[in-house]
């Protein structure tokens, strides 16, 4: 069998007394989407900076294909990898076409000279995302949605075949987090068996209607690891969110999940505001 | 919104401008019929010495606004002015003893420069977008200090020197040897080389660390590179013309307004407007008031000034929308 296009083994990590990875271990599986939950401070942000190599763990390792992340150039990882951070700092008047282009830096020589080959695949991860009307408009005026979507289109443009996402539906309406996933599916299925996806999210439903397998995490570590609908308990929504949840299953077999109500009272020992006693 | 405007426009325009900046500068001067000697010998080098301190300074800013994330960056308010000033005092002060201070002068400025930015890398949490008030404070703080060591050192060394040395904390064009020129012009260059050679990795970086590594870049390689070469320039411009204020602010600003933020345009763009810039500043301090000469500091810094403030207030009104 071949090597996992990536694969953690014994991650674990701490931010001063704050222990943020816990022996994960993961594995992607060839043309799968892997979509990680977990509440606040669960150590995804993490295991994703991990995963992609900017940040070294205390204990663990990570392989890209077989070989170990560690010995890799940036450049050669950046050229199997793409990330979509949350959100991207953008201090400067950059342009959506010039952010996007910026995907084609580990295929370009020293200088940047892009090709008409980079071009062209600037303008299709554009039109892919329907950024095309925004091409030519500046980064910070964008809304939080179609700034995520120009993150997208530049990892496209770097046309590597692994991909990590970072909440990157957080700030899109329904129509765009449900087309976020249905393009992330399309790109998978371009290229059979070459290309995985790891995707972070707090939607639950989304996530577990275009998943594969689902990674649940709570406190560094992983707390199950499977389909969708073996995951995705009543017990373990209670246990992990702290919210009791009606979990269901639809005529296709698919999870439903209800939220009914939070037991942050009794978890956290704080609760929503009451009413007023009116006098 | 238009298309960029392409980079051999925009240096083929700069080009001209500044050929058109030396002309006016080599034309008028405190002779109403200079012959061609004044204009050779003395008007030629302190022009040439303008254009290569004001290239130096537009470099530098654009570097340093990349490497640190953040437009409002500049080598002089951020205090690397100051410590090259107080590298480049050193060696003066200790020149008398080791001689060649055509050299001894540009290498400490550029040591000094690279103290100060290593400080500033420190406090303001080693890599990547520190607040611009942390940066702020550790600059005005850091050239508070600086000026202070620098007229402790002259004073100890001869204060017959006061005078002169107010002219250089102001910012003024000296004449030097065409030694230090040709000095001068090599750490420039040295310093612009890296500067272009990277410009593509700047893009990168100046969106974070973390997003460039994500595309390939080396980033504390990068980092390094560009850090000591930005040192460089500007101890470059320092050890010639000690503090002229704001021009590595107010000409990659003009430059980005005009033609976008791209580092590969915006670098050498910078540099060629920025010699335009300080040329013709000097050529109004030194013609203004003629046969007296204005510090051409004082001139960048009346630009300069009330456009750092109207900058600064734009990004903090950004922080709180």
């Amino acid at each position: 069998m071949s090597a996992a296009p990536l694969e953690a083994r014994g991650l674990s990590h701490r931010f001063g007394a704050l222990q943020v990875l816990d022996r994960v271990d993961l594995a992607l599986a060839p043309g799968r989407l892997l979509v990680v939950l977990g509440p606040n401070g669960a150590g995804k942000t993490t295991l994703l900076r991990v995963l992609s190599g900017v940040l070294a763990s205390d204990a663990g390792s990570v392989s890209l294909r077989g070989a170990p992340l560690a010995g890799q150039s940036r450049r050669a990882i950046a050229r199997a990898l793409a990330v979509v951070p949350q959100e991207l700092p953008v201090p400067f008047p950059f342009r959506v076409r010039e952010l996007v282009a910026m995907g084609r830096a580990p295929w370009l020589g020293m200088l940047g000279h892009e090709g008409p080959d980079d071009r062209a695949l600037v303008g299709a991860a554009l039109d892919e995302l329907g950024l095309a009307p925004f091409a030519e408009r500046t980064y910070d005026t964008l809304s939080g949605g179609e700034k995520q979507r120009v993150l997208l289109a530049r990892a496209r443009a770097q046309a590597a075949d692994l991909l990590l996402l970072d909440e990157p539906t957080a700030h899109m309406d329904l129509g765009h987090r449900v087309h976020t996933f249905e393009w992330l599916r399309a790109w998978l299925a371009q290229r059979g068996e070459a290309r995985a996806a790891l995707l972070v999210t707090h939607d639950l439903q989304l996530g577990a209607r275009f998943a594969d397998q689902v990674l649940l995490m709570d406190g560094g570590r992983v707390v199950a690891h499977g389909e969708p609908a073996e995951v995705l308990t009543r017990e373990r929504v209670a246990e992990v969110y702290a919210v009791e949840a009606d979990v269901s299953r639809d005529a296709h077999g698919r999870v439903v999940i209800v939220a009914e109500r939070s037991r942050f009272e009794q978890r956290f020992g704080y609760s929503p505001g009451r009413d007023e006693p009116r006098s | 919104m238009s298309r960029r405007v392409p980079l051999p426009v925009v240096l083929a325009v700069l080009g001209a401008l500044l050929a058109l900046a030396a002309g006016v500068s080599l034309a008028f001067g405190s002779a109403e019929q200079p012959s061609a000697e004044i204009i050779l010998q003395i008007r030629l080098p302190r022009v040439l010495l303008g254009a290569l301190v004001g290239a130096g300074l537009g470099t530098a800013g654009a570097l340093l606004q990349a490497l640190l994330q953040n437009p409002l960056a500049d080598p002089f308010v951020l205090g690397i002015s100051g410590g090259a000033a107080l590298g480049g005092v050193a060696a003066l002060g200790l020149g008398g003893a080791l001689g060649a201070a055509s050299l001894s002068v540009p290498l400490c400025a550029f040591l000094g420069a690279l103290a100060a930015t290593g400080l500033l890398y420190a406090i303001a949490g080693g890599s990547g977008r520190a607040p611009a008030h942390t940066l702020l404070l550790t600059g005005v703080i850091f050239n508070a200090f600086a000026s202070s060591l620098i007229v402790f050192v002259t004073s100890a060394v001869d204060l017959s020197r006061v005078a002169g040395l107010f002219l250089w904390l102001i910012g003024s064009i000296r004449l030097v040897d065409s030694w230090m020129i040709g000095g001068v012009a090599l750490l420039l260059a040295t310093g612009l080389a890296v500067g272009l050679r990277d410009a593509y990795a700047l893009n990168l970086l100046s969106q974070g660390d973390e997003s460039a590594s994500h595309l390939g870049v080396d980033v504390p390689r990068v980092r390094r590179r560009v850090l000591i070469a930005t040192a460089l320039v500007i101890g470059a411009a320092v050890a010639v013309s000690g503090l002229v204020g704001f021009v590595g602010l107010i000409v990659p600003h003009l430059v980005r307004l005009t033609v976008g933020p791209d580092h590969r345009t915006l670098v050498p763009a910078s540099a060629l407007l920025g010699a335009s810039f300080v040329m013709l500043a000097d050529t109004l301090a030194r013609t203004l008031l003629a046969p007296n000469e204005l510090p051409v500091g004082a001139f960048t810094s009346l630009i300069g000034g009330p456009l750092f403030l109207w900058l600064l207030r734009r990004e903090l009104r950004g922080l709180l929308a």
